[in-house]
């Protein structure tokens, strides 16, 4: 059984790789309930051996074609139309150079 | 029909408006007007488009006139769950990071409902991203349970069954990841159906869960539902997952059910969905309701599915992995919220995310991602992850060994009757027990519908009788929902929701 005790830089690391700033005060109230979850959800170790498959999906997936034919999508307003901000008929962004990755 | 249009089932407003007795302008006027009476305390509906509701309401009137229904429910109005987009409509599902937003598109069941003719009223309140069991998970506030204001309506759907439940609405849609149409049923004494997994378009939903994620009627009566099922359903090119099959005979099966005539038909009681968790008068309901069933002709046996005591947990790691992946999305660029970082001079793209991210969604929704990611991460794949799509198979064999036996299964919808309000918010454990019956249908892909089976003794609130079937036997849970519905109707001498106490408002009781 994996150990489902969550550590508070543990919760720290998480939100980082999750894209989330959480403030001290936020890290205070989730890291403990974090541990909680985990552990109550620990008990499914062992549980099926190694000759039972995986279930990803209910049914049986198959890929779904269509056929190749034009057809009406999105006009640009429609698509920038909820955008935050936009330039030029284009998705307007933050900066995205220049960061530490 | 009745004198008040409101109370009335879908179906007898269709049967209404082909009679010529009413007109579509006249029930949609009705149902906004008990929207304005009673939801400033019941707060059913994020947002209320009555203008656009009453000139689809005109619409169907002159499709009428002209001898030209659209189908036979034109001109009946609908609500819809505020996680399905809709064109030109605030599609919020229950979030900040959301919030204003209008979709340029309409999602495939809402396509077919205006199609169909229905007249849509509004947006319902929900558990943001449809996360929790209860709706105050929403960024904009609980919805209230008409049976009793302090409690819980059941999430994440809680605004559609409340909306059903107070009269505001005859039909509203909902969806259904881990039991957010049926729960809400059953704590509101009000109809859900989940169908099966693909047997309804996805196209146009919010992903929660994209494995588990089902669209369904909510609704007062099962015949309604089965109408409503029948408008929505079908083959959807524009879903992947759709099942490649027509869907007919749910409206036949509701009524051959409501004849009350269960003969042959194989009932199994899973053992693993009763006892200790339930609440002594949601079993006592549960118990009369299956009594009632064998009256009517049915042979009940007892089943064992011994995996589903593993299914909350591989539930809650199979969820949050897929929707930490599905709300990746949301990263302030194309749509949605943006926040600047405070004090940051020229915030990167990556810090402006962050921020928007911690603004935007609340601490379930961050709860989920994290443990998504957690689960997800490449050492604890395997022990997690891994495991819990291993248990999914086992819930799987389990339920084919069942259905090998029986023909529907049945238990308890929730565990216990709607609780109060903030009672269970800051325990995440206590609030996922309230899908314990609900799941392995999710994680199966298989159909499900509650219908109420009366009040609880301890409480005088709702209780619900969950009826679970094969992979595309919706019919069955229609049937066998119908009959039960029908023999308790009787037996209580009117239907459930007569009993709900009367909303008062401000000027008065209604």
């Amino acid at each position: 059984m994996p150990d489902a005790r969550i550590t508070r830089e543990e919760v720290r690391h998480l939100a980082d790789l999750a894209r989330i700033d959480l403030d001290d005060a936020e890290l205070d109230h989730l890291a403990p309930q974090l541990s909680v979850i985990l552990e109550s959800v620990a008990s499914i170790a062992g549980v099926a051996g190694d000759d039972v498959p995986p279930t990803s999906h209910p049914l049986p997936l198959t890929n779904v074609f269509r056929a190749d034919v034009v057809e009406p999508g999105l006009t640009p307003e429609q698509a920038l139309g909820g955008a935050p901000e936009t330039e030029q008929q284009r998705f307007s962004v933050p900066r995205i150079l220049g960061d530490e990755q | 029909m009745s004198t008040d249009a409101t109370r009335s089932s879908a179906a007898a407003l269709a049967a209404a408006l082909a009679a010529g007795e009413t007109t579509s302008v006249a029930l949609t006027q009705a149902a906004l007007d008990r929207t304005a009476a009673v939801d400033g305390s019941v707060r059913a509906y994020l947002h209320v488009d009555a203008e656009g509701a009453l000139a689809q309401a005109a619409a169907s009137d002159d499709r009428r006139a002209a001898g030209q229904p659209a189908s036979p429910l034109d001109g009946v109005p609908v609500a819809v769950k505020d996680v399905l987009a809709t064109q030109g409509l605030p599609t919020t599902c229950g979030s900040r990071i959301l919030e204003g937003w209008r979709p340029p598109y309409d999602a495939t069941v809402v396509t077919r409902l205006r199609a169909a003719g229905l007249p849509i009223l509004g947006k319902t309140n929900m558990d943001e991203f449809a996360m929790g069991s209860s709706t105050e998970h929403s960024a904009y506030g609980p919805t209230h349970n008409p049976w009793d204001l302090d409690r819980i309506p059941g999430g994440s759907g809680g605004g559609s069954a409340a909306a059903v439940a107070s009269f505001q609405a005859p039909l509203a849609l909902g969806t259904d990841t881990g039991g957010s149409i049926r729960q809400p049923g059953a704590v509101t004494g009000t109809v859900g159906m989940k169908p099966t997994y693909g047997a309804v378009s996805r196209y146009g939903l919010v992903a929660l869960a994209n494995s588990l994620d089902q669209v369904g009627p909510v609704t007062r009566t099962v015949e309604d539902a089965a109408m409503l099922h029948e408008v929505v359903g079908g083959h959807d090119p524009r879903d992947s997952t759709s099942v490649v099959q027509p869907l007919t005979g749910l409206l036949d099966a509701a009524r051959q059910g409501a004849q009350g005539d269960l003969t042959g038909v194989r009932v199994g009681v899973i053992r693993e969905l009763g006892g200790e968790g339930y609440q002594a008068g949601v079993l006592a309901r549960f118990t009369e309701t299956v009594d009632l069933l064998v009256g009517a002709g049915a042979e009940v046996v007892e089943v064992s599915c011994p995996s589903f005591e593993h299914a909350l947990a591989a539930y809650y790691l199979i969820l949050p992995a897929e929707a930490s992946s599905n709300l990746a999305k949301f990263d302030a660029m194309r749509y949605g919220l943006r926040v600047l970082p405070e004090g940051v001079d020229s915030p990167s793209a990556e810090q402006v995310m962050r921020a928007s991210r911690d603004a935007g969604f609340g601490d379930e929704v961050k709860r989920r991602i994290m443990i998504g990611t957690y689960a997800l991460s490449s050492g604890y794949y395997d022990a997690y992850y891994g495991q819990a799509q291993k248990v999914r198979t086992l819930i799987s064999r389990d339920f084919a060994a069942a259905f090998e036996q029986v023909d529907v299964l049945v238990s308890p919808t929730a565990p216990t009757t709607a609780f109060k309000l903030g009672e269970k918010l800051d325990d995440p454990i206590a609030m996922y027990l309230n899908d314990l019956a609900t799941i392995p249908a999710n994680l199966a892909g298989l159909p499900g519908i509650s219908v109420p089976s009366g009040l609880a003794d301890e409480d005088g609130l709702p209780a619900g009788f969950q009826v679970l079937a094969p992979a595309l036997a919706d019919d069955r849970c229609y049937r066998v929902g119908a009959a039960a519905e029908a023999l308790l109707t009787q037996q209580w001498g009117g239907p459930l929701l007569d009993r709900a106490p009367a909303l008062t408002t401000p000027g008065g009781s209604l």
